[in-house]
């Protein structure tokens, strides 16, 4: 396994140690280190149930580890009091699977709402960068008196990502954000991270299984292992380098992943292993 | 076929894990209780409050009215026979006056309340949680606690009181237009003997009772939502759940507060209470 970590002189902006995650009596992470570079384009990929989106929400703060650490910018997410870390969360942008819009507000007042909370900025102003990011991710004016049960996936996907950006972050995480979408707008969404990080100053952390977005988007790739499924002792992370370096992987678990091939995976799950 | 009984060492092992679970859930109840009361102490944020307050109290006048009406309406049918036998069928106005106001007007008010508002709240927040706009909240910068909680606390606190005033109202004219226009009892001693019952103690008890049960229907129900999980089976428990716990508290509360409440009676007024109206 290759490993592309912090590079020489790069800035270290997250660094996860030895964070293990567990629910209950259900593990779900174990003794994961990853160290991500500010301005990379990190990619997680692997197996549905894997944890994927479970370490997102662990760098973010929004999960708790069982066991282990998360430091962002030089912060232990634990040792920060509530405030702190709601402060230090307005530097992330997050991409929700299914956009987690707000029902009951409008496209406007869902792309406006983090610069709302924040306060301190005239309605003018608020207007201005609304437009500006509704702009950006290709939707036109007409969305913004839209409720979100009128959009389709797509636009409900590109509204999310829009308020997501509104405040301006540092990190952008975006957790699976082509599932359900049909191909054409599956490349849309990765033409839109790619232009988020060409016209931001962002990191990117994307939780993918699409290798379409993968082989796009990703500068470092990193595959975790179901818990389940994983020797005792070994590392979850199955594979930690560059596009090129996946491409080259002797790992035949990676090599079935980014294949798409089922082989015994069917007679296991009939087995019940 | 009969199943093997598990040890007395693995039924010890359940019943504590089950009591610490038990505990565990009541302590965690206690914290989002008190990050609610926290809340209260500075302004909700804008335009949560009015929606929520529309919501709660202006679409339950209906169907409070209702309640109201036929809680008078059946206690004026089931007492008539009883005191006509006595000739005492001109006091009815007092027994279901006194009972609605005292009792079954802030009981049942806030009964239906805890099913239509209670399970509605943890539907709605519930299905926030399983489509993740409460993380979505927290990503944004807005304390979901103060966004989502706060707001439902202060409407239920507020508004479940003047609900009930609306309950009592009605069942104190279902009452009277069942006693008076189907028995035919004497309207002007009817309401004479009617007013005379009604004291301060019964007022008063009568409001504060219902701002503890909008409390709990309030704390319960958001938290109920805020643990959803499961997908809409997991929504669907949390609106159930929300309903049976808030029906078990409003009784409890009602219980302990009756006790509460006489007894400061009895301390500040030791020989007779002051009654609203001479009688």
């Amino acid at each position: 396994m290759n490993t592309a970590s912090t590079e020489a002189g790069a800035k270290c902006l997250l660094t996860v140690e030895n964070v293990t995650m567990q629910f209950g009596s259900q593990p779900v992470l174990r003794g994961i280190d990853l160290a991500v570079v500010g301005g990379q384009t990190l990619v997680v990929i692997g197996e549905s149930g894997c944890g994927k989106t479970v370490l997102l929400k662990i760098l973010i703060g929004l999960l708790r580890p069982t066991l282990g650490r998360v430091i962002f910018d030089g912060k232990e997410w634990a040792r920060l009091p509530e405030k702190a870390i709601a402060k230090q969360r307005l530097r992330f942008g997050y991409l929700f699977q299914g956009a987690a819009l707000f029902d009951s507000l409008t496209v406007f007042e869902n792309i406006a709402f983090g610069l709302r909370a924040q306060g301190g900025r005239p309605d003018g102003e608020i207007q201005e960068i609304v437009r500006q990011r509704l702009h950006e991710v290709g939707l036109p004016p007409t969305a913004l008196s839209k409720k979100p049960a009128e959009l389709s996936g797509g636009m409900k996907k590109r509204v999310g990502l829009a308020r997501a950006l509104a405040l301006s972050p540092e990190v952008m995480l975006y957790d699976e954000p082509t599932t359900g979408l049909d191909p054409i707008m599956t490349d849309v969404i990765n033409e839109l991270i790619l232009q988020t990080r060409s016209q931001h100053p962002v990191t990117s952390i994307v939780v993918t299984h699409d290798m379409k977005t993968v082989h796009k988007v990703a500068d470092r790739i990193v595959m975790l292992y179901p818990l389940s499924r994983l020797e005792p002792g070994a590392s979850q992370i199955i594979f930690d380098g560059t596009p090129e370096d996946l491409r080259l992987c002797g790992d035949e678990r990676v090599h079935q992943f980014v294949e798409g091939e089922a082989r015994d995976r069917l007679r296991e799950m009939k087995n019940g292993e | 076929m009969a199943s093997a009984a598990l040890p007395p060492r693995r039924l010890i092992g359940n019943a504590i894990q089950s009591l610490y679970n038990n505990l565990a859930e009541v302590g965690d109840l206690a914290v989002f209780a008190g990050r609610v009361l926290a809340g209260c102490v500075r302004l909700p944020y804008r335009g949560t409050l009015v929606p929520v307050c529309y919501m709660i109290g202006v679409r339950s006048v209906p169907v409070v009215m209702v309640t109201g009406t036929f809680i008078g309406m059946v206690l004026a049918v089931q007492a008539y026979g009883e005191f006509a036998q006595v000739g005492l069928a001109t006091q009815l106005g007092v027994i279901v006056n006194t009972s609605v106001v005292r009792e079954l007007g802030p009981v049942l008010a806030a009964t239906m309340l805890a099913g239509r508002v209670g399970s509605a709240m943890a539907a709605e927040l519930g299905t926030m949680r399983v489509t993740e706009q409460i993380d979505a909240l927290d990503c944004l910068g807005a304390n979901p606690i103060r966004y989502l909680a706060v707001p439902r606390f202060l409407a239920c606190v507020l508004l479940i009181p003047l609900l009930t005033v609306v309950a009592n109202f009605m069942g104190v004219i279902g009452g009277a237009i069942i006693c008076t226009y189907v028995y035919h009892v004497d309207s002007h001693f009817y309401w004479r003997n009617a007013a005379g019952a009604i004291t301060m103690y019964d007022l008063v008890t009568g409001l504060i009772k219902p701002m503890f049960f909008g409390a709990a229907i309030a704390v319960l129900s958001c938290n109920r939502g805020f643990k959803s999980d499961g997908g809409a089976e997991g929504v669907g428990r949390a609106a159930t759940n929300a309903f049976v716990t808030s029906f078990i508290a409003i009784l409890a509360l009602d219980f302990f507060l009756a006790m509460f409440l006489t007894r400061l009676y009895s301390i500040l007024y030791p020989a007779a209470g002051p009654k609203l109206f001479g009688g």
